[in-house]
């Protein structure tokens, strides 16, 4: 019986270990992600589009060829080399603040569009690389540095929805999904069927991944898995939203 | 692949904008990105006609953030890609065109000017001159070619392509309302035909084989962590932006060897200004013409010695000041008189840059 690798193959060891703090839940989505660029087999067809915030740390993550880009400008740079070269399969991977905040036009545009495109965006319900500000999906109540008293709703609004929102206009075709890092195996089988949907050319795939910041929630191990699986399912629903026919029965939640 | 609209020479009598699109399929350019804002916006038009005619494509994009970094997804695909803007698009475009400097892309940008700041006018200006060669956050590394006539705009566009994808820095093509929305006779042509060559294009992504086994993945950023760091990689820039200076740089002048008075104008205002240096040197004025074709690199050397040559020169722009910054900075150190004819957002008149000259000719001690 062959040893599971401690890697995915696809990811790129000589910049291991990774930038990111102890407890991140980055590390366990691009662990999931590398597993099924590996399942695939499309690691010699993939682009890896990053982020500005900390998912820049991944510029030099994977074995695959990356461009970092400006701060929500991954979808547009990555829809532009889809454009140009349909035979690659291009993922834009970025954060909450990037993709539902400065980035916000691009992805309602390009889900739209249904641009054969996929986009994994990591919610952690704030702006971690530039120390813990408010984002789009801060919880209700939740202090960050800009909402030190909590999250007033009546000011700032509630948690933005992306899949809902994103499975709201997009045509027929395209994929979208929440996943969270604590359960890895149900993420990597999203990942597979978000890229698939691009390899099949059916549209838009679109995965919204919960996980963890422990250095700006400020929690210790306990108190950050609370979060993650109690807190944020609160308003932040688990599973399959939109699956094109093609695709094999949706994931239970 | 599918050629081009037109085999051989021909005559023709177009818009600015349709010259464009024209001469973006003569150069073999694949895929244009844009956003609609006038006056640029029947490059889009024309090209979208053209396009699926010789295999080329075309995407309209949300905003020009967007239609700046598709292009930048373009050409790291290996592919000729362009967009077209004009005033408040030109400056969203800054922040794409920001990591094209930062990563030396190869992106081709079409400015069609209009009025400014603002929303302005739809009309003209040349008031998009700093903006284009040192918009962004950064230090100006790109090309910038200031046309005047059809002429050029067609054979500029095809030169943008090749000067971008052989240097590497971003390039612009700084024109103007008058020149997008204006019909002039031009000769297009197939460049090819001509024995120009045209410089192909190469991925930056996607290249044959699997990243990390047959070839080290490419790995592309904008972002360093420490000042050494970057400061290494801007003094690269640097280097090469320093080098190929003399190679980009253009202009053209008349009667610079001697003269009381010494024009300086670039774009569709060097057309005037020509016209009025020629007709004045007929009355037996000593009046010299010199345009900037490049405002980045600006040909400092040729600048200077025209300057240098003249009692006083005379910055002529449809803008306040902008061209004459440029100018002034190249000069430095010169102590040459300098007048501004300044009209900003509107168009100068021949008739205007000879009276104003006469003026000082004749109040001058010459």
């Amino acid at each position: 019986m062959a040893v599971q690798p401690a890697m995915p193959r696809s990811w790129r060891r000589e910049s291991k270990p990774h930038k990111f703090c102890p407890g991140c839940g980055h590390g366990i989505a691009l662990k999931a992600l590398g597993q099924a660029i590996d399942e695939l087999g499309i690691q010699d067809r993939v682009v890896f589009g990053c982020d500005i915030g900390c998912s820049l740390l991944t510029w030099d993550f994977f074995n695959v060829d990356t461009v970092q880009t400006h701060h929500g400008r991954t979808t547009p740079v990555m829809t532009g080399i889809k454009r140009a070269n349909p035979n690659l399969i291009c993922i834009a991977y970025m954060g909450d603040g990037g993709g539902y905040a400065i980035g916000a036009q691009h992805l309602v545009n390009a889900a739209g569009r249904n641009e054969k495109i996929t986009v994994i965006l990591v919610n952690n319900t704030q702006y971690a690389m530039t120390g813990g500000q408010m984002a789009p999906t801060t919880l209700p109540g939740q202090k960050t540095e800009t909402t030190p008293y909590g999250r007033d709703v009546e000011l700032t609004g509630f948690p933005t929805q992306g899949p809902e929102m994103v499975a709201a206009i997009t045509p027929e075709g395209a994929y979208v999904a929440r996943g969270t890092v604590s359960k890895i195996r149900q993420l990597q089988k999203m990942y597979v069927r978000a890229l698939l949907n691009q390899i099949e050319g059916r549209g838009f795939s679109f995965v919204e991944t919960l996980a963890t910041c422990p250095t700006n929630w400020r929690t210790n191990a306990e108190k950050t898995w609370a979060f993650l699986e109690k807190q944020m399912p609160e308003y932040f629903r688990v599973g399959e939203l939109k699956v094109p026919l093609t695709t094999e029965g949706a994931e239970e939640a | 692949m599918a050629g081009v609209p037109v085999p051989g020479d021909k005559r023709v009598f177009m818009t600015g904008n349709e010259v464009v699109a024209y001469a973006a399929v003569a150069a073999r350019a694949d895929i244009m990105y844009g956003y609609p804002i006038t006056p640029q916006n029947e490059v889009m038009h024309y090209w979208t006609r053209l396009a699926p005619k010789y295999e080329k494509r075309f995407l309209q994009t949300e905003d020009e953030l967007s239609a700046g970094f598709t292009t930048i997804g373009g050409v790291m695909a290996g592919r000729k890609a362009f967009t077209a803007t004009a005033g408040p698009g030109n400056v969203l475009m800054q922040e794409p065109m920001a990591m094209a400097e930062m990563m030396r892309l190869p992106v081709v940008v079409v400015i069609m000017q209009r009025g400014g700041p603002s929303t302005a006018t739809v009309i003209y200006s040349q008031q998009e001159v700093i903006l284009t060669t040192f918009g962004g956050n950064g230090e100006g590394f790109r090309i910038v070619y200031s046309t005047a006539t059809h002429q050029e705009l067609y054979d500029y566009t095809i030169k943008a392509f090749n000067t971008a994808w052989r240097y590497r820095f971003p390039v612009f093509l700084l024109a103007d309302g008058y020149q997008a929305k204006m019909r002039e006779p031009l000769t297009i042509y197939d460049p090819l035909e001509r024995g120009i060559e045209l410089i192909a294009p190469e991925a930056y992504l996607g290249r044959p084989g699997t990243p990390g086994v047959d070839r080290p993945p490419g790995h592309f950023r904008n972002t360093y962590s420490t000042e050494e760091e970057l400061y290494e990689v801007l003094q690269g820039h640097v280097r090469e932006y320093e080098r190929i200076w003399r190679e980009v740089e253009e202009y053209e002048s008349l009667g610079t060897e001697d003269t009381d008075l010494l024009i300086i104008a670039h774009g569709v205002v060097a057309r005037a200004a020509k016209q009025a240096v020629e007709y004045l040197r007929g009355e037996g004025l000593k009046v010299g013409y010199f345009r900037p074709v490049t405002l980045r690199p600006m040909p400092v050397d040729a600048l200077r010695e025209a300057v240098s040559r003249t009692k006083r020169f005379m910055v002529v722009e449809s803008a306040y000041g902008q061209l004459s910054k440029l100018v002034r900075d190249a000069l430095y150190g010169l102590a040459v008189e300098m007048v501004p004819l300044y009209k900003p957002g509107v168009g100068v008149t021949p008739e205007e840059i000879m009276a104003r000259s006469r003026e000082l000719i004749v109040k001058g001690e010459s």
